[in-house]
């Protein structure tokens, strides 16, 4: 199997609290700690895993500028063979349309059988690998939290759906999955394992060398932009218990005793 | 030029979801101008459509044996063979709307807004779109260029559904336009919905609930969870993050992809709190929160929130409940 699996660099959630900066931009960027969109992490577990089973090669693939080459080499630390960066200063700003364009533009250089991008990234959105799909022309699911290798047209996938109930399909190859978390257990990766590909050459392709047309894609080309970022209100807030922890402790307990939360 | 809108309406054994009268509010927010259309895709389903009309001005049917099960890969090819290009579609953020929207808003070459929260009007074919990042901490304000059409996903619950009323419509059938050419998207073929594994407690009846996520940080440390649901005589449940590290079984998790609960009580230690984890929490119960976080979005919803790291909280906590029997 030849398998592409597409990566964004990203601030760690887990890692920072994300706030709005000063004039409303852009988030606060000044201390962000960044890693690789952790549903991709599982995406490249998968394709790993199916390769060890099958034979092939995994290719990660990041659309991004200098940065993101320390996740891709993070992601062949993981056990990826190869990694490209798609990098131009003609991609910046590009919407989800625009990335699915460059991400095609190296996906039909190639010759691969599975595409796999995460579930969903930092924006929450989930478009990247349905685009791709239709504008590649192939079947796409969505969700998926189990892949069983048929033969080498069709693999059986599970979806996530609602209620943890999973849905069963059978998909022709080649296809377009994005992952879900909880699909395997992503291994760990030590400094050891980055050091060992420190060096190795990530090729970096531009807009000519794709065939992409530098108006298609980027800030320009972009149909959705952001325009502001704000502190949501959903609802009127909770009441923050204030004091020394052993107060805090006093305070909840007794709340807890008049709501029915001790039994 | 008003707006002309279809919403594709979610419909289970002839119930029609939630969603569909959010959609209609979600419409009105849009362009209160608009025409509003109903899509209704499936296998026997006039009981839903005649329901719908109550609601629309048209609901369009496309009605067939063979649709008997929510496909996207089968539905995208039949809307992409009706729905005018130009237009404006809705679905609801769920596994079915997040399967079908990216790819139908390139095969109608329009645009895409995924999991919209909030419509701020339209200006000079732009339309102004509320969205949230990075798990709920922030929240963005997009600009969509909808000249060609849009194609938007709809949070469940973050528009107040409209009230079914008059709308006095009629069901077009619209069938024989959609299966012209016969029956697209063959290459992903549904085969069976495997149901989720019950497990020992069933959290869905739980009237005390203490609930973790990420926050906990190590597998060990659960058991101070345990401890204090112990403690308190609640059951144990979690967040998707604990299931994904096979710390707790699924039939513990608390969300959309996981258990819809109605406790009494429910207690939130470590949990962020994204949407999908809070439209598994239903019946408005009282919220406490722990996290070290200020910024979780779960101190937005919750009653009570206390800024502090669990790991140390609720120990104590927990002794001091056990001191009181």
């Amino acid at each position: 199997m030849e398998i592409l699996v597409c990566v964004k660099r990203v601030p760690d959630t887990a890692e920072n609290e994300i706030s709005v900066n000063s004039s409303g931009s852009d988030i606060e960027r000044g201390d962000l700690v960044y890693s690789v969109n952790e549903w991709d992490n599982y995406a490249v577990e998968e394709a790993i895993q199916i390769r060890d089973k099958v034979g092939g090669i995994v290719t990660v693939v990041s659309v991004g500028d200098a940065d993101s080459e320390e996740v891709l080499r993070r992601e062949m630390a993981m056990g990826a063979d190869k990694g490209i960066l798609l990098s131009d200063d003609a991609f910046a700003g590009s919407d989800g349309k625009g990335l699915a364009t460059i991400l095609k533009a190296e996906i039909v250089k190639g010759k691969y059988d599975l595409v796999f991008t995460g579930a969903q990234a930092d924006d929450g959105a989930g478009q990247i690998g349905g685009m791709l799909a239709a504008m590649l022309d192939w079947p796409y699911a969505s969700l998926v939290n189990r892949i069983e290798l048929l033969d080498d047209k069709k693999i059986k996938i599970g979806r996530e759906i609602a209620g943890g109930n999973q849905e069963i399909n059978e998909i022709d190859l080649p296809c377009v999955l994005s992952i879900q978390t909880g699909i395997n257990e992503p291994r760990y990766v030590g400094i050891r394992g980055i050091r060992k590909v420190a060096s190795v050459e990530i090729p970096v392709h531009g807009a000519s060398d794709l065939g992409v047309n530098p108006g298609s894609v980027g800030k320009a080309a972009a149909g959705v932009s952001r325009v502001d970022y704000f502190v949501p209100a959903l609802g009127k807030g909770a009441e923050l218990l204030e004091g020394s922890i052993e107060e805090k402790v006093e305070k909840l307990v007794e709340l807890l005793k008049s709501k029915g939360g001790i039994k | 030029m008003a707006l002309q809108i279809f919403a594709y309406i979610l419909h289970k054994d002839g119930v029609i979801d939630d969603t569909a009268l959010e959609m209609v509010a979600a419409a009105g927010k849009l362009d209160p101008a608009a025409s509003l259309t109903a899509i209704v895709v499936g296998s026997k389903t006039d009981t839903v459509c005649n329901s719908l009309i109550t609601s629309f001005k048209e609901v369009w049917k496309i009605d067939n044996d063979a649709l008997s099960y929510p496909n996207s890969e089968v539905i995208r090819g039949l809307l992409t063979r009706v729905i005018p290009k130009g237009s404006t579609v809705l679905f609801a953020l769920d596994p079915f709307g997040m399967d079908i929207g990216p790819g139908l808003s390139i095969k109608l070459e329009s645009a895409y807004i995924p999991d919209a929260v909030g419509f701020g009007g339209i200006e000079g074919g732009k339309l102004k779109a509320v969205r949230q990042e990075y798990g709920g901490q922030v929240s963005t304000h997009v600009l969509c260029d909808i000249s060609g059409g849009a194609v938007i996903t709809i949070r469940a619950g973050a528009f107040r559904a409209a009230e079914a009323s008059g709308a006095g419509g009629a069901v077009v059938d619209k069938t024989a336009d959609a299966l012209t050419g016969g029956l697209p998207g063959g290459a992903r073929r549904f085969i069976e919905i495997v149901q989720a594994e019950v497990g020992d407690v069933d959290i869905t009846k739980s009237e005390i609930l203490v609930s973790v996520g990420r926050g906990i940080g190590e597998q060990e440390n659960i058991e101070i969870i345990k401890e204090l649901a112990k403690a308190v005589g609640g059951d144990v449940s979690c967040s998707r993050p604990i299931v994904d590290a096979k710390w707790l079984e699924k039939s513990r998790q608390v969300g959309t992809s996981g258990l819809t609960v109605k406790p009494k009580v429910y207690m939130a230690l470590g949990i962020s709190g994204s949407f999908q984890h809070l439209g598994g929490i239903k019946g408005s119960p009282f919220i406490v929160a722990v996290n070290k976080n200020p910024k979780a979005p779960i101190f937005q919803v919750a009653e009570i929130g206390v800024i502090e790291d669990l790991l140390e909280f609720v120990p104590m906590l927990t002794k001091k409940i056990n001191e009181m029997k």
